[in-house]
């Protein structure tokens, strides 16, 4: 968890997690088909244009709305390495970090970045640059028990360790 | 120290158990977790990520309440398959506690049958589980990944919250007003995302005049504002309603791990006085885009929709049949009333509120959580304009991305459709 590099898509404040997966797709079984519908009403076949390892960046209270886990598993589908918000909502914060997806909190974010500009994270320092434009943004670091979590790849990869060892 | 520090003291998970451990604001620490409700959920994403870590046991199988309550009975073939999913997983790992789909809404049917005690700490795979704070516990809603952490270990890690206190002074609501209201103003004051991982306090002398059902509504629409929880300080109202559920009391007896709220001294805090609350109503496309109704007078509405686990309650039925007894429903407005649980539809009949509503020309559906997220049973087609008793107005929450959703009282929501358009209250109380 040194440093990542990537290309960013831009969303805005309130993106609840109706809009990142609608719920009436929520029954289907199959991932690929869940993923299609991701964002779909804010960008036409998102799942067709964004890149494994682009990152999201978005205003205030992101996520906010259901517990759904797809909500952030189809990020994790669509290859996305990390989400920069200016505020999460509680449970898709919880989640993001469970499914080993970078989460970082930085204010007024948005008006720092356009949809294509390249950033790069250096979470060992706490910075956050906007390559295109080479403006710096600082963030506190992470508590060592989420770094691990993140580092491990997930929830479900630390806990298959710990319950392993016993 | 706040009732929610209190409560994530006694369950803290060390090595040695002698020293108590008081959790400073902020500090993340694990806990041990009393209650883990699941439903539709469960055959959605935690069956295969549970699968992934090998294991053939849920450590504690007796604390897990399993529930099927959104898609019921299924509307679909994808629906009804998600369903045989959580059932097979739910025999195999010898869940204890299997509800089915015919009990209701789980946040409504699980304290009625009884799980829900003060002082404990539930989790459940629904972002509206803060709802069981009504009765003086710590509940909040969590992610599937979670849940299996729960089920594999017995506990849960979570950030200490920062208490927000709210003093209620001693009076009441007028007449017409009710807790949705009191939730409502909340969240013009604080917006959606004011108290994130923060926890609600409730107390004061005042809280004697809210009932349980309007605990439950206001608890429920914490998450709303963010909130991690929400949590009623212990009264006579809570023991009297224990002690009145004989489910409660055969898994409990009448014993109450009861939680008080400490003089207080520190933190932040805000004094409410019911008695200036008015009517109020949430506009689209945000439950905290709230005005008075008084505003939206007129607005034409095509359904109305009184049920969900936030105003499905038999309380919130007697409100809305009090207004409709005698008036039919506009006939160009289509009327969906869903009891939030089996019981609560029970007793609505032998009351004759089920008469009453469908004498009034409303469509009286099985408990279900159904048109509340869009599910099934009053989902709103292309620019459908809808009045409903639930949570939650967000873009396509209830049906089409284009429909738009007011969210009120049950009492706002039955004056509403007897006009067809957005109506008061008032004009039907005498
Ligand atoms: S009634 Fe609505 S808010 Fe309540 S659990 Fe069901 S879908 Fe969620």
């Amino acid at each position: 968890m040194n440093t990542i590099t990537g290309k960013v898509w831009v969303f805005g404040d309130f993106i609840d997690t109706d809009l990142i997966i609608p719920h009436a797709y929520l029954a289907t079984s199959d991932p690929s088909e869940l993923t299609k519908h991701a964002f779909e009403s804010i960008y036409e076949n998102f799942y067709q244009k964004v890149k494994r390892g682009d990152i999201i960046i978005a205003g205030k209270n992101f996520g906010t709305g259901s517990s759904r886990e797809e909500a952030v598993f189809v990020l994790k589908q669509m290859g996305i390495a990390a989400v920069i918000a200016e505020s999460f909502a509680r449970i898709y914060y919880r989640n993001l970090i469970n499914l080993g997806i970078l989460a970082i909190q930085i204010e007024n974010i948005t008006h720092a970045v356009k949809n294509g500009d390249i950033i790069t994270i250096d979470c060992r320092n706490g910075t956050l640059q906007n390559t295109t434009t080479s403006e710096t943004f600082i963030f506190p670091s992470f508590p060592s028990f989420i770094v691990n979590l993140i580092e491990k790849g997930g929830t479900i990869h630390f806990l298959k360790e710990k319950l392993g060892k016993h | 120290m706040s009732m929610t520090q209190k409560i994530l003291s006694t369950h803290i998970v060390k090595d040695d158990s002698t020293s108590p451990v008081i959790p400073e604001i902020g500090e993340i620490i694990e806990v041990e977790i009393d209650v883990i409700m699941v439903h539709e959920q469960l055959g959605g994403r935690i069956a295969p990520e549970y699968e992934k870590l090998g294991l053939d046991y849920i450590k504690h199988p007796e604390r897990v309440v399993f529930i099927l309550d959104h898609w019921v009975p299924s509307p679909t073939i994808d629906a009804s398959n998600m369903h045989i999913r959580a059932n097979e997983f739910a025999k195999k790992y010898k869940i204890e506690n299997i509800l089915g789909e015919n009990k209701g809404i789980c946040h409504t049917v699980l304290p009625e049958q009884g799980f829900i005690a003060p002082g404990m700490i539930a989790i459940g795979s629904d972002s509206h589980t803060t709802t069981y704070g009504a009765f003086n516990c710590f509940s909040t809603g969590v992610g599937a990944t979670d849940i299996c952490n729960a089920f594999a270990t017995g506990t849960l890690w979570f950030k200490v919250p920062e208490p927000l206190h709210l003093i209620i002074k001693k009076s009441t609501f007028e007449k017409g007003v009710f807790a949705k209201d009191l939730a409502l103003s909340l969240l013009e004051e604080y917006g959606v995302d004011d108290l994130i991982y923060q926890a609600m306090e409730f107390s004061g002398p005042g809280l004697r005049n809210l009932t349980i059902s309007s605990r439950v509504t206001l608890a429920n629409m914490s998450v709303e504002m963010g909130a991690k929880n929400a949590i009623f300080e212990f009264d006579s109202i809570t023991e009297n309603w224990l002690l009145q559920n004989s489910y409660y009391l055969s898994r409990h007896g009448e014993h109450f791990n009861s939680i008080s709220c400490d003089e207080i001294v520190e933190g932040k805090s805000k004094t409410i006085d019911l008695s200036t609350i008015q009517p109020m109503i949430a506009k689209p496309y945000s439950p905290d885009n709230v005005s008075e109704v008084n505003d939206c007078i007129g607005i034409e509405i095509d359904q109305g929709f009184i049920g969900s686990c936030t105003n499905g309650s038999l309380e919130d039925l007697r409100s809305a049949a009090y207004i409709l007894k005698g008036h039919t429903v506009h006939p160009d407005t289509r009327c969906v009333v869903i009891p939030a649980s089996a019981e609560i539809y029970l007793e609505a009949m032998r009351e004759g509120l089920i008469e009453i509503f469908m004498k009034a020309g409303c469509i009286v559906g099985p408990s279900t959580c159904g048109p509340c997220f869009g599910g099934h049973m009053g989902v709103l087609g292309d620019n459908e304009v809808c009045i409903s008793t639930t949570n939650r107005n967000f873009r396509g929450r209830m049906g089409s991305y284009s429909a738009q959703v007011y969210l009120a009282s049950p009492a706002t929501v039955a004056a509403s459709v007897i006009q067809g358009k957005i109506t008061s209250p008032s004009t039907y109380m005498e």
